[in-house]
């Protein structure tokens, strides 16, 4: 049995320590937001916060995790979860939505980084998130958007 | 065999699929809603809609959701005739009825050009929407359904309304004609009003109103509105259930290692160390169904025991007929078919022999596209539970009533003892209208009576096997008269069949001599010259070939507009004037490629190109699934011959814009898809093996690679048409050509690469 901190609540599984984060979020606690898209970490369909550092879930081993906040899209929260939340909707970004949260997840770390980011650092901040819909313009539309929600460029 | 006698039996072998499908005895689609579940205070008026007492409008969506934001586009123009309130609206899958069959595919599948009217054509076509009324089947692809629903969905809003304004006028004592209705409230001049929660109970009691009066496009409200896509919320906060999220009671998952050579089955195995692993309950063998390959699966509790304990499988293969087949191969035995045979014609007109003896010029290309798998990012899974006799699925897939038999021929029971609940998918592209995992899952299922078992492929297995965009190769000979005129084009393209061989999958339907596909993009497309002669060879190889976004658009376009490119440089015109010139005729396709020249600046002067670097325009115009779109794409290409797409403008042309927002989004998604088949898309064969397998050895465009897009869309109010393929085909070609127009070099082969610079 391992204890992890998820979504701001100890929580104990009984997964393996070699298990994948992925799979232990989505096996065993059917948290279904992270979604499996690669196994390899190259698509980012399974993005977490682990400490607030957006990882790959899919190779993250369940025994990494130790102390560590993991945060699944079903607990992000903040201002900057919230402010993305609102854009996405705004710009209407989803298409299948699959990769969505993934992306967002990178998303909400990239703004609390870098509050204001470029087109260039989006992106790479967003090249580890594969949409294959092809969402890209609008992703990088609504980060733009929620980071002036956030701090309104003075005018 | 004449072209009639052709087509007529091609409808014949069609109405034979009717053999074993529920047969739909009424003409109108409209249905009575009697199969409709029902919650508390809700009432469905017909098989489309239904409303609940607490003012909540629910539409019954027989399409699946795949991205192309058809619940949204379907559900408003529902909506619409129906005068709902937009904020009340919500979506529930529907059930598997015949009026939900889909009629429109089957008559777009017929082999005629889109400008053929003739009474051939016409009796072809009504022939052909009599039989699928009652032998098609649901299914959500070839860019069809706004296409397919637009009127059953209006006349079933319609029809809904005029049942509401019934009961009121009833309960009022009113005439009809003196109600009005507004975002789902219905008012009488006297001052009456009610909701239509407050008059569903009575309107469930009107006479079902067959053939309602319906809107002019004038007195659309939500019809043309860029509204937001319904599902979105949910699909940011994960709470979207895709198929690979259905959880249930006692779950388990299962995990297939399949042959390495596609169609290769299991010769012998061992599933003792698998067996000995934590979690794992069975390991059984699965045969390759529906097209599919066998192999081994591996059922446990928790999908990463079963992932894990499957590589301990150890298998002894049987190759099967694939294993000495290289794509390599293919490739040169598709160019030898065109050294030797002249294949199908689609489409003949005038005489290119003479056109082509009387040319003052003439222009030969042969160009080249490889196979290309679907890499939708939610890998393959499925859902089943055998239990009594009976089957539930629970599947992200195109097509419900094709899965419903697969899942039975694989139990081996009656395709009325299996349900199919649709999920929405994590993206399709075509690859879910193949049924190979719903068989294979419903046959893993079965090891495990009463249990639920979900089967996931790896990302490795999903590239491996799948059903590939054909890889095809064409040639063309052009003839320019002394003026740099047209005059005549031959073009002969050859590769395997896509709808033969699914048809053959799906019902076990061999030899049905209707493949438009193969030879579509090429014989379709509007350029008027006085001689041509448009063919396809099939050539038949044992790769599985399936429906790829787009399906033979996305080839045929690349090679025969950017080979036009080069009749056009060779004639020493502008690409664009020259095209304008053979769309003398047809005015649509001439004002897409005209505003799309406008809104690229076109005939603006370029600025220069940043120091060490060129830059190029080309352009590219398409018609598909009854739109038209035309794209100019700009390409900045470095010293090393590396390039970056930097722009693409497109404009499309869909008939009646139900929804402007949904459309950018295709567009916007279509041009990035195309760009990754341009760019980066090849799978490769050997020995009969794929050797792609991830995204990392089969690359995708990601968001540093996204260029700027710009995109108008044509005011209209025709029929609408297909939005979510026709914004793929042109966008290889621009590409092409506007690396042409920036470094001289013309790439006849997919996916783009540029010869090295010479030092």
């Amino acid at each position: 049995m391992t204890t992890m901190l998820l979504n701001g609540n100890p929580v104990t599984v009984s997964a393996e320590p070699d298990t994948p984060l992925l799979w232990v979020l989505r096996g065993e606690l059917h948290l279904t937001g992270t979604k499996f898209g690669c196994g390899i970490a190259a698509c980012g369909a399974c993005t977490v916060h682990l400490d607030g550092q957006p990882i790959r879930s899919c190779v993250t081993p369940l025994s990494a995790v130790g102390a560590k906040a993991v945060t699944t899209v079903e607990g992000l929260s903040g201002s900057e979860a919230g402010a993305l939340s609102a854009a996405w909707l705004e710009v209407d970004v989803v298409q299948c939505g699959y990769c969505q949260t993934g992306q967002l997840m990178s998303a909400c770390a990239l703004l609390r980084a870098t509050p204001k980011p470029s087109d260039q650092e989006i992106d790479v901040a967003m090249s580890g998130n594969i949409c294959r819909c092809g969402t890209y313009p609008r992703v990088r539309a609504a980060i733009h958007a929620a980071a002036e929600t956030l701090a309104p460029t003075q005018k | 065999m004449k072209r009639r006698t052709f087509v007529l039996r091609s409808v014949l072998a069609v109405g034979a699929l009717g053999i074993g499908w529920s047969v739909l005895p009424a003409r109108s689609r409209l249905g009575d809603g009697d199969d409709i579940p029902e919650d508390a205070g809700e009432k469905a008026l017909n098989g489309w809609v239904k409303i609940g007492a607490d003012n909540h409008v629910t539409v019954i969506m027989s399409k699946s959701e795949m991205g192309q934001g058809i619940h949204t586009g379907l559900a408003m123009i529902l909506a619409d005739e129906l005068d709902a309130d937009w904020s009340q609206v919500r979506i529930e899958m529907s059930p598997m009825n015949a009026i939900y069959n889909n009629i429109v595919t089957v008559i777009d599948g017929l082999p005629f050009r889109p400008d053929d009217h003739g009474l051939v054509q016409r009796t072809v076509a009504w022939l052909t929407a009599k039989t699928m009324r009652e032998a098609g089947l649901m299914m959500t692809g070839g860019s069809s359904s706004m296409k397919d629903l637009w009127l059953p969905m209006r006349q079933a809003g319609a029809s809904a309304r005029a049942m509401l304004v019934g009961a009121a006028a009833a309960e009022w004592k009113v005439p009809a004609s003196e109600i009005t209705v507004d975002a789902g409230t219905l008012r009488h001049t006297s001052g009456k009003s009610a909701t239509f929660g407050q008059l569903i109970a009575a309107a469930a009691n009107q006479p079902l109103m067959k053939d309602p009066p319906l809107k002019t496009p004038a007195q659309f409200r939500i019809i043309g509105t860029p509204a937001k896509r319904l599902e979105s919320e949910e699909k940011q906060a994960g709470t979207t259930t895709y198929g690979i999220d259905v959880v249930l009671p006692g779950m388990l998952y299962a995990s297939v290692v399949m042959c390495p050579t596609l169609g290769g089955t299991v010769q012998s195995f061992s599933g003792k160390a698998a067996l000995a692993m934590p979690g794992v309950k069975h390991v059984i063998s699965v045969a390759g169904y529906n097209g599919g390959t066998g192999g081994v699966a591996v059922i446990a509790d928790t999908p990463f025991h079963a992932m894990t304990a499957v590589k301990a499988v150890t298998v002894t293969w049987d190759h099967g007929a694939m294993a000495s087949v290289s794509s390599a191969q293919i490739m040169t035995q598709l160019a030898s078919a065109l050294d030797t045979q002249t294949g199908h014609a689609y489409y003949s007109h005038g005489n290119i022999d003479d056109a082509l003896t009387s040319a003052a010029k003439t222009v030969t290309a042969e160009y080249r596209a490889p196979y290309l798998a679907h890499a939708a990012i939610e890998p393959i899974n499925c859902t089943v539970q055998v239990k009594d006799g009976r089957a539930t699925v629970w599947a992200s897939t195109q097509v419900p009533g094709v899965a419903r038999h697969a899942a039975a021929k694989a139990l081996g029971i009656s395709t009325d003892h299996v349900d199919v609940k649709v999920q929405f998918l994590g993206g399709a592209f075509g690859r879910r209208l193949d049924v190979d995992f719903i068989g294979q899952a419903a046959a893993i299922a079965k090891a495990a009576p009463g249990v639920p078992v979900q089967t996931i492929w790896s990302r490795e297995e999903d590239t491996r096997h799948d059903f590939y965009r054909p890889a095809t190769v064409a040639r063309f000979t052009a003839a320019l008269d002394a003026t740099g005129v047209l005059i005549g084009l031959r073009n002969t393209s050859a590769g395997q069949a896509i709808v033969s061989n699914a048809l053959d999958r799906y019902f076990a339907l061999p030899g049905l001599p209707l493949d438009k596909t193969a030879s579509e993009g090429a014989f379709d497309q509007p350029y008027e010259y006085p001689a041509a002669r448009i063919a396809h060879q099939t050539v038949t190889l044992p790769v599985p070939v399936g429906f790829w976004r787009a399906v033979g658009h996305s080839h045929q376009a690349f090679f025969t507009e950017a080979f036009l490119d080069e009749v056009a440089h060779a004639a020493g015109k502008d690409p664009v004037a020259f095209r304008l010139a053979l769309l003398a005729h047809h005015p649509r396709h001439a004002r897409v490629l005209t505003r799309v020249a406008e809104l690229s600046a076109w005939n603006a002067p370029r600025p220069a190109a940043p120091a060490g670097t060129r830059v190029g325009r080309g352009v590219a115009l398409h018609e598909s699934f009854g739109s038209v779109v035309a794209h100019v794409a700009e390409v900045s290409v470095n010293a090393d011959n590396t390039f970056r797409v930097t722009r693409i403008t497109g404009v499309i042309d869909c008939g009646t814009p139900v929804n402007p927002n949904l459309i950018r989004q295709q567009m916007e998604g279509g041009i990035i898809f195309g760009m990754s088949a341009a760019l980066h898309g090849e799978i490769t064969i050997e020995n009969g093996q794929v050797t792609q397998a991830n995204y990392n050895d089969y690359p995708v465009v990601r968001m540093p690679d996204t260029p700027v897009i710009a995109v108008d869309i044509i005011p209209s109010t025709e029929h609408p048409q297909g939005v979510g393929e026709p914004p793929l085909p042109p966008v290889a070609p621009a590409i092409a050509n506007a690396l042409f127009a920036a470094t001289g070099q013309r790439v006849r082969t997919l996916p783009l690469r540029l010869s090295p610079a010479s030092a």
